[in-house]
């Protein structure tokens, strides 16, 4: 068995609700993942100094707020300033198909939305590691299409 | 081999750090290898000691009462790393870590730099802390970080193993976790150097605390200290903080203490075995018997 890649699932911003956020995390335990859950309420900069403590090889950010225009590429930002280029960022919960390509332009890999089954997030999880250059930081215009 | 983060994580750059852990627990790296780079362990000062674990039942508040006294140490100056340890799934190999969630102070833009977390999983090992966790520390002492906590998976009455790896043993305990006769009973209790009885905002708690000295004095040699804490009001948390920096070891327990460490250094030498797979393998077949796995694996090391 290889060794488990550390996952950090993280909810920025004013959202309560991590219902999703828990499920993903199970899942991703389930298939034999470290999963880091931040809990509620973290800020981008909480969130990267997460990823930086917890050497985590994947980044999954919840939002149901509508707030993931704003904190999503805030997230990304201060994950390249910090050098963590090589963190492989995936986003879900509550965000319309619209919304989504500038989120990719940021480095974001995948966006699930509601109803993804969740072995389609372990999919991606496989298929991102197998390429090159798919951290937020890399050059790569890589990304999962996702079914919801 | 040569390794650039380890250069890195010698002139401070936490990712570095995160990632020379990581390659620990990966078996990428050894610690010989590490310590040539990054220096040696520094020597306790004084008496004090470097490495407290914190340990207990599920649920009694360990973290949200590290939290708290991480809180206390930092704004003393002092800086402390933690590695907090949650079970891996014996079945998927996957774990849920989940003590962030209640160390709020590491999210605290005065004291972050302070104080370094680290979430670890138990993977292969049996017990309550991974023997990793020791080499972990070492990297963390010789890196600058003055103390080092480790925070075990929720341990029961007979969950010692932390014994091995940490100069101090503090036990956490909680009110209405049974009567007296629970404070009587042999075990993890013995080995405290100091007992924390948490939720003392609930009832029953000081009784409980009062049970547990009067069990420590009906043995022999020095009676460790008894504190009574609410990590939820914040109340005997500086008290406890300052009290726990001046701990001595109660010095009850050297041969148990030795007994578990060679118990851990055992597991570690199986667990660390190319061939476990291989003789798990064999055992699950029938093919091999135990005592032959144990001498194949103790071969390797005799050669």
């Amino acid at each position: 068995m290889s060794e488990p890649w550390r996952i950090v699932v993280a909810k920025p911003g004013l959202d309560g609700h991590d219902r999703g956020a828990k499920v993903v995390a199970r899942a991703l335990r389930d298939a034999g993942n470290e999963v880091i859950y931040t809990g509620l309420r973290r800020s981008a900069q909480q969130i990267v100094d997460t990823v930086r403590d917890e050497d985590a090889r994947f980044l999954g950010l919840s939002s149901l707020s509508g707030a993931h225009e704003h904190l999503f590429p805030k997230v990304c930002e201060l994950l390249k300033q910090q050098g963590l280029n090589d963190v492989i960022v995936f986003g879900g919960g509550i965000i319309p198909l619209g919304d989504r390509e500038p989120l990719y332009a940021c480095g974001i890999r995948a966006i699930f939305g509601p109803g993804t089954p969740t072995s389609e997030i372990l999919e991606f999880i496989e298929q991102s590691t197998q390429l090159e250059n798919t951290g937020v930081g890399q050059d790569s215009d890589w990304y999962w299409t996702s079914s919801a | 081999m040569t390794f650039e983060f380890l250069e890195q994580a010698k002139s401070g750059d936490r990712r570095s750090l995160a990632r020379t852990l990581s390659s620990l627990e990966n078996g990428l790296v050894k610690i010989e290898e590490v310590l040539d780079v990054i220096g040696p362990v520094p020597l306790p000062i004084n008496s004090d000691w470097q490495t407290l674990a914190i340990t207990g039942a599920p649920g009694v508040g360990k973290s949200c009462l590290l939290d708290g006294l991480l809180r206390s140490w930092a704004e003393k100056g002092l800086r402390v790393a933690v590695l907090a340890v949650d079970p891996s799934s014996p079945r998927t190999g996957g774990a849920l870590l989940g003590d962030r969630v209640r160390m709020t102070v590491v999210d605290d833009k005065e004291l972050n730099e302070l104080i370094y977390l680290r979430s670890v999983a138990t993977r292969k090992a049996s017990g309550s802390v991974p023997v990793i966790v020791e080499d972990m520390t070492k990297v963390l002492l010789a890196l600058g970080w003055q103390r080092v906590i480790i925070e075990t998976v929720g341990a029961g009455q007979s969950e010692v193993r932390c014994a091995a790896l940490a100069d101090r043993i503090v036990v956490v305990e909680g009110p209405a976790r049974g009567d007296g006769i629970q404070a009587e009973k042999a075990g993890l209790l013995e080995l405290a150097d100091a007992v924390l009885v948490n939720k003392s905002d609930l009832p029953g708690a000081e009784v409980h605390a009062d049970e547990i000295r009067e069990s420590f004095e009906l043995g022999a040699g020095t009676t460790p200290p008894v504190l009574l804490t609410s990590a939820i009001q914040g109340s005997g948390i500086s008290e406890a903080a300052e009290m726990l920096l001046m701990l001595s070891s109660s010095g009850r327990s050297t041969r148990a203490r030795w007994r578990e460490r060679l118990l851990a250094y055992h597991e570690r030498k199986i667990l660390e075995s190319p061939q476990l797979d291989e003789l798990l393998e064999k055992l699950a077949k029938g093919s091999i018997l135990l005592d032959e796995a144990l001498h194949i694996i103790g071969g390797e090391h005799n050669e």
